[in-house]
């Protein structure tokens, strides 16, 4: 038996997408292509556009489809960085914060060390709130400066939500294009593009029930961005390559479904949630749960423990049968720091006794009782081989 | 018996793992992570530090079927290991690195980490054998892979270290014959290449690696006498024994080649000489260690065999424990033998003890190394 809470790395494909999916693969035709049968394809991709868009809140030529989460991030940062310095050279500056995602994190550096963009972060605070009156004081001084803005509208390690309309409300006043990395956000919590403010927004399938390798940038119809792929000028000539159909209707269904439930799926995951909050912290008083005092996702809880490394717990529950996640690692697999953690003021030690459990729409109490049973005598074992890297 | 098997991502620590698992142990595959930054070290098959090798040792134990985890200790093998080779080149001694790794990560730290994470032993590919005597106390011994044979860089091994080891191909006539099993095993590290070089150094060059973190300051080269012969650009760049790169452009009076007999950081003087100067008739060290059972009446000389090089020839010695020393006084000297590197003193096959040389006294009067000559 196992038990997957590990659902803000990826969730279960829902049965109702995957019979979509399958359905759409057998489907010929390129959506390009201007006979019937290319059509059927291209019929099939935009009915997708159009409901996703419908979840989104936002208008259909809005949603540029794309391989997923990095890649909208990618485009739009990118994108719109190359679009506003090649408006105006002096506009070079990228506001962000240390709390991104790596999808943002590396390619604002790559901007930094390869086409002079300076990098700016926003301060953030031990429970990892963006500071907006420091935001607001930096765009008064400087905003002649700013290419844009990229601030997550949900941290995926931690959960913590950033007032989005804030931001772009103080954006707002310079005409400082906003774009959010929303891949933990949407599925979630409400999230209308109409009402945030944005100008460009990244989601990703697979965190909600839908399959891995396609997501979606939308980009408000007014905004500018020079693309980073370049060949059929598909979507917009915005993101050109075959159109994938299958998983844009998949991504649509999984999205609907979601958007659907959301208010009832919020409450249910709130109370799984507030249990297993409650009876971690009353494991151990070294554990403590992270971003306590900020508004957080009801599906993402994070927690430190002091003098164990996380990389010994995930061992430990694993062995149970138990996936659950420190939040980071690199590619090789090795239990790293949280860069996360660090910028929201933790020492290294602190960043690498980290513990995430995430619910998905398949999460039940179940899972918490079974995380629950074992996750004291692994708190135990991992304490007594301790922080062994040092 | 819970195994962890460390799994570097080669064929030897591939099937040690496997043949655990057919032995009936309940095995669990961990790769250690030695890099500060993993991905930004030597890729190729090489070292122990890549994704690739992180990517082959986890596909070995998908096909193996055992569970696989990275472990990161790459703070600790900073520490412990590359910091403390550098220290030792900086005091112009000679360190084994990979002996280091054995002492202080693999059979200390991961050792300990395994045991407090509720398993019972951890199991290297290593080529060497544990046996028990008659009364049960647990021996290392050569592996019967002579060619192969690693227990020189496992003589730190304590008691307690044994008690909690596993070398499931120790006893194997050859590589050749692990590489074919694991072709059989359908493994696909089979026909991976040997590492041979220092894994945290990515290029293997460790004079420029060790130039880059100790800076060069040039000095002089001189003979027995302190005849000024050339110039070097850094101490640490040499070894006692070394022969090419001294770039001296007179010839020595006898016509013979010139060898490194010593560095001496504090005075920043490389001393050169004829090969016969570097011959060593005895060592000691202060820091020893005994791998098993100890010798009884230790201070009385006793025979045995001295090897200083992980794959150097064993020489015949007298050794004894001598005020709290272990001294060995070998019957045919060894040429170029360094402080800092590592002596490892055997009984038969048997890997009795092991010191860090502070040490030698030379076959040649007057070309003793070490604060004091001990012994003789």
């Amino acid at each position: 038996m196992s038990v997957y809470l590990d659902n803000a790395a990826t969730t279960p494909v829902r049965p109702e997408v995957l019979v979509e999916y399958t359905k759409y693969l057998t489907l010929l035709g390129n959506p390009s292509s201007v006979h019937t049968s290319g059509q059927q394809v291209r019929q099939a991709l935009e009915e997708a556009r159009e409901s996703l868009a419908k979840t989104i809140d936002c208008d259909r030529s809005e949603v540029l489809f794309t391989s997923g989460g990095t890649e909208s991030d990618n485009l739009a940062i990118k994108g719109i960085y190359w679009q506003r310095n090649s408006d105006d050279a002096k506009r070079n500056v990228i506001i962000t914060a240390g709390t991104e995602h790596h999808g943002v994190i590396d390619p604002i550096e790559w901007l930094e060390a390869q086409q002079n963009a300076e990098v700016v972060l926003v301060p953030v605070n031990f429970d990892g709130e963006i500071d907006l009156n420091w935001l607001a004081e930096y765009l008064k001084a400087n905003h002649e400066k700013v290419a844009l803005i990229s601030l997550m509208w949900a941290n995926n390690e931690t959960g913590v939500v950033t007032d989005i309309v804030a931001v772009t409300s103080l954006a707002k006043t310079y005409s400082i294009p906003v774009h959010s990395d929303a891949v933990a956000a949407f599925g979630h919590i409400p999230t209308s593009f109409k009402n945030s403010g944005l100008q460009a927004m990244s989601i990703s399938a697979h965190k909600i029930g839908g399959p891995v390798g396609v997501g979606a940038l939308i980009v408000s119809r007014n905004t500018k961005l020079v693309s980073i792929i370049h060949g059929g000028g598909q979507e917009r000539g915005m993101r050109s390559g075959t159109m994938n159909a299958p998983a844009a209707k998949a991504f649509a269904l999984a999205a609907a479904i979601c958007i659907q439930n959301l208010i009832s799926e919020i409450e249910r995951v709130q109370q799984l949630r507030n249990r297993l909050i409650t009876e971690v912290l009353a494991i151990t008083s070294t554990i403590s749960l992270t971003g306590g005092q900020a508004n957080r996702l009801a599906n993402i809880s994070h927690f430190t423990l002091a003098g164990a490394s996380g990389e010994s717990l995930l061992f430990l529950l694993d062995q149970k049968g138990i996936f659950v996640s420190t939040g980071s690692a690199c590619q090789a697999g090795v239990n790293r720091p949280s860069h996360v953690l660090i910028a929201m003021g933790r020492t290294e030690d602190q960043a690498k006794g980290c513990l995430r459990i995430t619910f998905g729409h398949e999460s039940t109490e179940s899972d918490v009782d079974a995380v629950i049973k074992e996750l004291p005598a692994a708190i135990e074992s991992a304490l007594k081989a301790g922080l062994s890297s040092q | 018996m819970k195994v962890l098997a460390a799994m570097s991502g080669g064929v030897d620590s591939a099937v040690a793992a496997a043949r655990a698992v057919e032995a009936g142990h309940e095995v669990v595959g961990v790769h250690l992570a030695l890099s500060r930054m993993p991905g930004t070290l030597r890729t190729g098959s090489r070292g122990c530090c890549t994704i690739e090798d992180s990517m082959d040792a986890q596909r070995a134990a998908n096909l193996i079927g055992i569970p696989y985890y990275v472990w990161d200790f790459s703070e600790k093998f900073k520490a412990e290991v590359v910091d403390d080779f550098i220290s030792e080149y900086q005091s112009g001694r000679t360190p084994n690195p990979c002996m280091r790794c054995n002492e202080r990560i693999k059979f200390a730290a991961l050792l300990e980490k395994a045991l407090a994470l509720g398993f019972d032993a951890v199991c290297t590919g290593h080529y060497a054998s544990i046996f028990s005597d008659d009364e049960g106390n647990l021996e290392l011994h050569r592996s019967m892979a002579l060619a192969k044979d690693q227990s020189y860089v496992l003589g730190v091994l304590t008691v307690d270290q044994l008690k909690h080891s596993m070398f499931p191909i120790g006893h194997t006539a050859s590589k050749d014959e692990i590489r074919a099993e694991a072709a059989a095993r359908g493994l696909s590290v089979a026909a991976k290449p040997d590492s041979y070089d220092i894994c945290f150094i990515p290029e293997g060059d460790t004079q420029d690696w060790l130039a880059e973190r100790l800076g060069s300051t040039a000095g002089e080269i001189v003979d027995m006498e302190g005849n000024v012969l050339g110039n070097h650009q850094g101490a640490h760049g040499f070894t006692v024994g070394q022969r090419k790169g001294l770039q001296l452009g007179k010839p020595a009076v006898d016509g013979k080649p010139r060898y490194v007999l010593a560095v001496d950081v504090i005075s920043n003087k490389v001393v050169v000489g004829p090969q016969q100067a570097l011959a060593v008739v005895e060592l000691s060290g202060d820091r020893f260690t005994w791998c098993g059972k100890p010798k009884e009446n230790p201070e009385i000389f006793f025979d045995a065999h001295v090897q200083v090089r992980a794959h150097g020839e064993q020489v015949p010695a007298s050794v004894a424990v001598v005020d709290g020393a272990l001294v060995m006084r070998l019957e045919e000297p060894i040429l170029g033998v360094a402080p800092g590197q590592t002596a490892v003193v055997y009984l038969g096959t048997r890997v009795l003890a092991q010191t860090t040389i502070d040490r030698t006294v030379s076959a040649v009067d007057a070309f003793s190394t070490g604060s004091a000559s001990a012994g003789a």
